[in-house]
């Protein structure tokens, strides 16, 4: 049912989305967990940075990104070449434009949780840090699934970020979204077809699921 | 019912100062492939102030504005990037039969935004200290099909083939270069002509099969003097001066 073509965009597809989603959960926790203790003007400008590819039209992140990730770019200047039309250059796309995705349902998990439970930790003698992974970690799982499951699917599906700083590579930055397109525009809507109604089951799937799972955790504790 | 009278009649009003202008005076919408940009709007400026129209571009890849048109959209003119577009628009019914005419003759360069990066050679192209080389992607974009044409007659595809980088048209293409993002890349002479800042080689025309730029009047535009109007202008000295000027060559 699939040619090389395809499989390959699969591949890539699914392997951009998984490592965005591991370093979106490394960096995106402890990045939650600070904006969700205490208030301050400087978590407030923080806080709307990480949600601005919310609302930002992708193409004015990719722009800016191509920008930053050209051969005058500060990527360029710290890792010593351009990172635009690399994977990475897409994993470093990818991150940003999920970010919200991730940290802003995590973050609610933490401050729905309240000071309480660390505190208790605390009276138990147990260390900041060890309440952390023992305490508040399992106690906001399902804010974790939550952020984990649509950190991977919004980055499966962006398009207009990858289409920018992409340069269209098979194997190496051509997405499904792109290749997508590039049926469409090929007239060859029959693999389009093929690649659009998967597109379109997966979503289906990871959105419901996410909605049975977060009702099954939630529910079991309240 | 009488209060609402006044409101109706503001209404009419209202739409005589928007649409009722001048009775003779249309409005037509033409779709442009990406390349033909600055030219179509330096033609739009002179149509309309040598007719009464009105007209308005929507630009894309020609592949993009071809799949658009099989879904109705509300286009009257197509100025496509190719022939096979608007031969295929004939075919399947969305142009009117035998209004398909070639306005222009487009010519592939290679670009850089680095004035020291090509000499007026292809030699830039077998420099090692290249990384990235733009073209559009060949399968939708004419310029990218003559662009993997002239380095198959250069024998440097297959070397090539790990730099290159495919723009979705030839004007993101020129914007992978622009930014610097790749050192070089095959655009349209109608990109560049009118900006001294770079460095570039006119691929010689006999490298690649001619770059053949098909309009088409679409079934939208039955009975709408405006398109029929601009087609006429199109064709006319006026808009042929223009077209070359970006770089074009046009026929007879």
């Amino acid at each position: 049912m699939f040619d090389a073509a395809m499989t390959q965009t699969i591949v890539l597809t699914l392997r951009l989305a998984g490592l965005t989603t591991v370093l979106l959960l490394l960096l995106g926790t402890p990045l939650a967990w600070w904006l969700a203790h205490g208030r301050s003007f400087g978590k407030d400008v923080v806080s709307t940075l990480v949600s601005l590819p919310i609302v930002l039209p992708p193409t004015v992140l990719g722009f800016y990104l191509l920008i930053a990730m050209g051969p005058n770019g500060p990527f360029a200047a710290i890792l010593g070449r351009p990172l635009s039309f690399t994977f990475w250059g897409l994993v470093v796309g990818s991150v940003v434009y999920s970010l919200p995705f991730v940290v802003n349902p995590i973050r609610n998990a933490f401050e729905a949780m309240g000071p309480r439970p660390m505190e208790v930790a605390a009276t138990l003698r147990a260390s900041p840090l060890n309440a952390f992974f023992t305490v508040a970690l399992p106690l906001a799982s399902p804010g974790l699934l939550t952020g984990a499951i649509l950190g991977f699917a919004h980055t499966v599906g962006e398009f207009g970020v990858v289409l920018m700083i992409g340069g269209g590579i098979p194997g190496r930055t051509k997405v499904l979204s792109v290749q997508i397109f590039d049926y469409v525009e090929t007239l060859d809507w029959g693999k389009a077809h093929l690649l659009a109604g998967g597109m379109l089951v997966f979503s289906f799937a990871v959105i419901l699921s996410m909605t049975v799972i977060e009702r099954r955790l939630t529910g079991r504790r309240a | 019912m009488i209060r609402f009278a006044p409101t109706v009649r503001s209404a009419v009003i209202l739409a005589t100062i928007a649409f009722g202008s001048n009775a003779m005076a249309g409005e037509t919408t033409v779709a442009v492939a990406a390349n033909f940009t600055a030219a179509a709007q330096e033609i739009g400026t002179a149509f309309q102030n040598a007719t009464d129209h009105s007209v308005t571009f929507t630009f894309g890849s020609t592949g993009q504005l071809y799949t658009q048109i099989t879904q109705a959209a509300p286009f009257d003119v197509f100025l496509a990037a190719d022939q096979v577009r608007p031969e295929l628009a004939e075919t399947d019914g969305f142009a009117v039969p035998g209004s398909r005419f070639t306005y222009a003759e487009g010519q592939l360069v290679l670009w850089s935004a680095d004035p020291a990066a090509i000499d007026g050679t292809a030699k830039v192209l077998e420099s090692p200290a290249l990384t990235h080389v733009a073209i559009a992607n060949p399968a939708t974009a004419p310029y990218g099909a003559a662009a993997v044409e002239v380095l198959q007659a250069l024998n440097l595809y297959d070397a090539l083939l790990p730099k290159l980088v495919e723009g979705k048209s030839i004007s993101q293409t020129h914007q992978f270069v622009a930014t610097g993002n790749a050192q070089v890349g095959f655009v349209a002479l109608s990109q560049v002509i009118k900006d001294d800042s770079g460095s570039d080689w006119l691929v010689p025309a006999a490298m690649y099969k001619p770059i053949r730029q098909d309009a088409v009047l679409l079934k939208m535009a039955e009975g709408n003097e405006a398109a029929a109007a601009f087609i006429d202008f199109l064709q006319g000295p006026e808009a042929r001066a223009i077209i070359e000027s970006y770089g074009y060559r046009v026929g007879e």
